[in-house]
Order: C-alpha cells, then structure tokens, then sequence
C-alpha cells in the first residue's frame, strides 16, 4: 500500500517535472534536436537537473542502504553488455523522437492535455511495444 | 540563435524530474524508467503490476492538474498525425527493443553511470537529430 502510493506520488511529481521543464511541447524538444536550425539547449538543463539530484541520491543513499523503504529489494539493471539490441532499439527510438518530438512520458502526460496528437502517439506507441512483445516471443 | 532558451525552467523541471525517480528508487527500489514501467503493464507479471499502474496514474493526474493550472505546457503537434502514429510505433518498439528511454536511460541509468545506458542516450540523442535533420532540412516536410 505504501510502494503504490509513493509510485503514485512518484509518477505525479514527474509529469509536473515534464510540463514545467518544456517536455511536453514537441516543438521545444525538436529544437533542442535540431542542431542545424534554431538550436534549443533547454532540454540539456532538464537532463543536468535530473541528473544531478538523481545520482547524488543513488550514490549518496541508495548505495548506503541494504533495501528501499518499501520494498524487499533494490531493481536496478546490473547488466554491463553492449549488444546489438540496445544499440538498434536507441536508434529505432531517436528516429521516433525526432519524427514526433513526444517520447514516452511526455506522451502520456500529454494525454491529459486532451490533443489529439497525443492520443495518437500513445495508442501506436502501445502497439508498438505489443509488436515488439509478440516478435520477441516468437524469436525467443 | 538560442531565442527560445528556458533555462530556469528547464532546470526546475529537471530537479523535480530528479526527486521523483530518487522518490520511486529509494523508496520502493523501482527504476522510474516510463517505456519499461509501461511495457510491464502490456506482459504483467504478478506481484509486479500495482506500483507501475499508480505510478502511470500518477502521470496522468499530474498531466491533469498541470492542464488545469497551466495548460500552456501542452504545445501543439510539429508533425501531421500520420507521422505522429509512425513515431509513436517507432518509439514503443525501439524502446522495448534497447530497454528504456529518455527516463530509463537518460536519468536514472546515466545518474548510475551505467555504461549501456550511457551508449543508448548518445546513440538515440545523435539518432534522433540526424531524424530531425532529414525530416526539416533535406525533406523540409516538418513545419
């Protein structure tokens, strides 16, 4: 009951993180990727902020501590291999990013925001993660 | 040159950005990562489904409450909706594909710096400038 509302909490405060940091506005996002027009550095302050306070906690905190508040374990990814999935599934992203200026979070902040646009991109986004669901399934 | 720079806000967003996924990992130990919380959702796992559908809850009611207060953060769409559903497919199944995003990977791998999660922002930060590239300058098809 705890780890659902601090999720909660945790999944308010980074929507509200994505509108004032100018995510939400795609145009924002594709002038900080558009390094031969009107470049846009905002969103690298949005990374320097995230950033920062996230690793001073992780290596400040988290790395003290044998368990979450929580939880019985810590999730964090521990693999250290470059693969070839890793590499084409950023590059299939960026190329997705660049194309609508929305990525995940955004998009589904954006829902709320009640345009159609971002309605579109989140419903083929979830497609896009069931396609990759039932190809994996079928490759593995 | 650099006319619609925001740094304050841009920052401000940032650090909040920062406190939650700080939030959801020292308290439930999760990675706020939204491609993989979302993608848990479409497989759920028992045991495994709660803390990611409250946390996309979460999302929602803060894109609720920043609609009602300052509905200015929701800017329009650069693309027409076609190429939106195309990036939309592209992004869900690129970030399956390469296990996370902007938030996955971006801020809570690099924060750890994580060497995967380190090569997948460059690659999909460069990926996605050459996209813009190709769709404004070489096409010129995006307004």
């Amino acid at each position: 009951m705890k780890a659902n509302l601090a999720s909660l909490l945790a999944g308010l405060i980074f929507a509200v993180g994505l509108g004032i940091s100018g995510m939400t506005q795609p145009a924002k996002v594709i002038g900080f990727l558009d390094v031969a027009g009107a470049w846009d550095p905002s969103l690298m302050l949005v990374m320097v902020g995230a950033i920062g306070v996230n690793a001073a906690v992780y290596w400040g905190v988290v790395r003290r501590r044998e368990t979450p508040v929580f939880a019985p374990r810590f999730l964090v990814p521990t693999r250290t291999d470059l693969d070839a999935r890793l590499i084409l599934g950023a590059v299939i992203f960026g190329v997705g990013w660049g194309l609508g200026g929305f990525c995940p979070g955004p998009g589904l902040v954006s829902l709320a925001g009640g345009g159609m646009p971002a309605v579109v991109f989140v419903g083929s986004m979830l497609a896009g993660m069931g396609l990759f669901a039932a190809w994996d399934r079928v490759k593995a | 040159m650099m006319e619609h720079f925001t740094p304050v806000p841009a920052l401000a967003g940032g650090i909040l950005i920062g406190l939650s996924s700080s939030l959801l990992l020292v308290l439930d130990g999760k990675i706020a990562g939204i491609s993989g919380i979302v993608g848990g959702l479409l497989r759920p796992a028992p045991g495994d489904t709660a803390w990611r559908a409250t946390f996309v809850v979460g999302l929602l009611l803060g894109g609720l409450a920043l609609r009602s207060v300052q509905p200015a953060v929701f800017g329009e769409s650069v693309a027409p909706l076609g190429i939106v559903a195309l990036a939309g497919v592209l992004v869900g199944f690129g970030t399956r594909l390469g296990n996370g995003c902007t938030s996955g990977h971006g801020v809570c791998g690099n924060s750890r710096a994580s060497v995967r999660s380190m090569v997948a922002t460059v690659t999909f930060i460069v990926a996605a400038a050459v996209s813009v590239y190709v769709a404004r300058h070489v096409l010129g098809g995006a307004a």
